[in-house]
């Protein structure tokens, strides 16, 4: 199949970017969406042109590192990551708008990709549980409930790839940074610091400079692992908690 | 925003029940004490119009505080997302009719706001003499209930506003809720929004009844 994409292109974080059209032939609707972009940088670096500058790592959608805004959905709008999106996807002669995560806490390096440090700093702010080291314990040495570790679990398969900012209208990383909060708070390992968890979490999304949620969804739609809007009523049920409670900033 | 949201939407839920005084056919005599009422309320308990003032404090408050969220909201969102559209092919993805709603927040709230800067001047200063000549102060609230909907412009204005009323709690019930926690699985989210839907239809509907009905000469006949 043939495809016309017009991309992004940003020399580096401070030069001006603006969209360029390539014309592609010869993909194959079995490709991924960054085989189809290995495709074209194949071409560009015969012809001597620079390649698109694109982040991917795992390609078989469990790492995070890859995405892109594809026709004005992040990832695509197929409830999956930019490298489990298939060219089947898309029509034959098609045009595909190829942008990177636009948002003020992430500045674009190069054409799509796109600095996403903040979520690590918010992740350095509480996203972790404190544990002495030595000899692992026994797996059922700490009862969990069956249902809170499920909702552990489902919100464990965050990857942070920034999607949610991405297409949040208020580029919060609300859904993000509650995904963390919920994965740690249903389980008995994460209570200890569950108060002061969600607070310096918070504070550190909101110094980054995200924005503010106001409950729109964007976000939980073009999730890749369709994390739900229950998460931030979560985050938001134990920021009102902590409030109350001693710990924390 | 959520706290100050709810304050403001059971003030509206209790005004449009209040209004509904109106439909009683005794010319307006209940509608009137009603009023007159609101302004001594707990007299002799407090001074008259103590309680009065120290409600419209608190509303004043909750409204400021509401408007101060909006503001602060709006700063974070341009800094984050930008001012305009930040992809060259935007595209949302929940195409649905609560997105339109939850997207159009701050204008719908600043309609809200100019109408009800008018209202108030229509109403409580009677500066805004819709209906009636200028520089009268002696009307009865009832009859310059009468006068103000007598006009079509007025009630069309109204309605306006209402829609922009019932947009913005349409979105606003669940949100203020899902902001305190209250969205805890599928199921609660859609009762949530079920509510919001009740909410701000009973929102439209109730004030809108009356000025309808007054313009059509049912009431006041």
């Amino acid at each position: 199949m043939k495809v016309t994409l017009r991309i992004w292109r940003q020399a580096k974080q401070d030069a001006q970017g603006r969209m360029v059209s390539y014309p592609l032939d010869g993909v194959s609707e079995d490709m991924s969406f960054l085989e189809m972009l290995d495709l074209l940088n194949e071409h560009l670096t015969k012809q001597n042109e620079e390649p698109v500058a694109f982040d991917h790592d795992c390609r078989e959608g469990i790492c995070g590192a890859c995405g892109v805004v594809i026709n004005g959905i992040a990832h695509g709008g197929e409830h999956t990551t930019t490298c489990q999106l298939h060219m089947r996807s898309f029509a034959d002669n098609a045009t595909i708008d190829i942008e990177p995560w636009q948002a003020g806490p992430f500045p674009v390096i190069k054409d799509l990709v796109v600095d996403r440090t903040a979520l690590d700093r918010i992740i350095q702010a509480g996203g972790f549980i404190s544990a002495n080291t030595g000899s692992a314990p026994d797996a059922h040495a700490v009862p969990a409930p069956k249902r809170e570790s499920d909702k552990a679990f489902d919100a464990a398969t965050c990857i942070g790839c920034g999607a949610c900012v991405a297409a949040c209208p208020n580029g919060s990383a609300m859904l993000f940074t509650s995904a963390k909060i919920t994965h740690l708070a249903m389980l008995p390992q994460g209570q200890p610091e569950r108060y002061s968890r969600v607070k310096g979490m918070i504070a550190q999304h909101d110094e980054e400079g995200f924005g503010g949620c106001t409950n729109i969804g964007e976000c939980s739609e073009v999730c890749p692992k369709g994390i739900p809007m229950e998460t931030i009523s979560q985050l938001n049920r134990d920021l009102i908690s902590s409030l109350f409670k001693g710990t924390g900033k | 925003m959520a706290v100050t949201g709810l304050i403001l939407i059971g003030f509206l839920l209790f005004h449009a029940f209040g209004n509904f005084k109106l439909l009683i056919p005794d010319e307006g005599a209940e509608f009137n004490e009603y009023s007159h009422l609101l302004r001594r309320l707990l007299y002799p308990i407090l001074p008259p119009m103590f309680f009065l003032w120290g409600f419209r404090i608190f509303m004043l408050a909750a409204t400021g505080l509401h408007l101060y969220s909006a503001y602060k909201l709006t700063g974070r969102r341009w800094s984050s997302a930008g001012v305009s559209g930040r992809y060259v092919s935007q595209k949302p993805s929940t195409s649905k009719a609560h997105s339109y709603a939850a997207r159009t927040m701050i204008w719908g709230g600043i309609i809200i706001v100019l109408f009800v800067i008018m209202h108030l001047l229509q109403f409580t200063a009677q500066v805004l003499t819709f209906g009636y000549p200028d520089g009268t102060t002696t009307l009865e609230p009832y009859d310059r209930t009468l006068a103000g909907f007598s006009e079509w412009w007025v009630v069309l204005v109204y309605a306006i506003a209402m829609l922009a009323v019932c947009v913005h709690v349409f979105h606003g019930f669940w949100s203020a809720f899902a902001t305190l926690g209250a969205n805890v699985s599928a199921k609660s989210q859609g009762v949530l929004k079920g509510l919001a839907v009740l909410i701000s239809a009973a929102l439209y509907f109730g004030f809108m009844i009356p000025p309808v009905l007054i313009l059509f000469g049912v009431i006041g006949q």
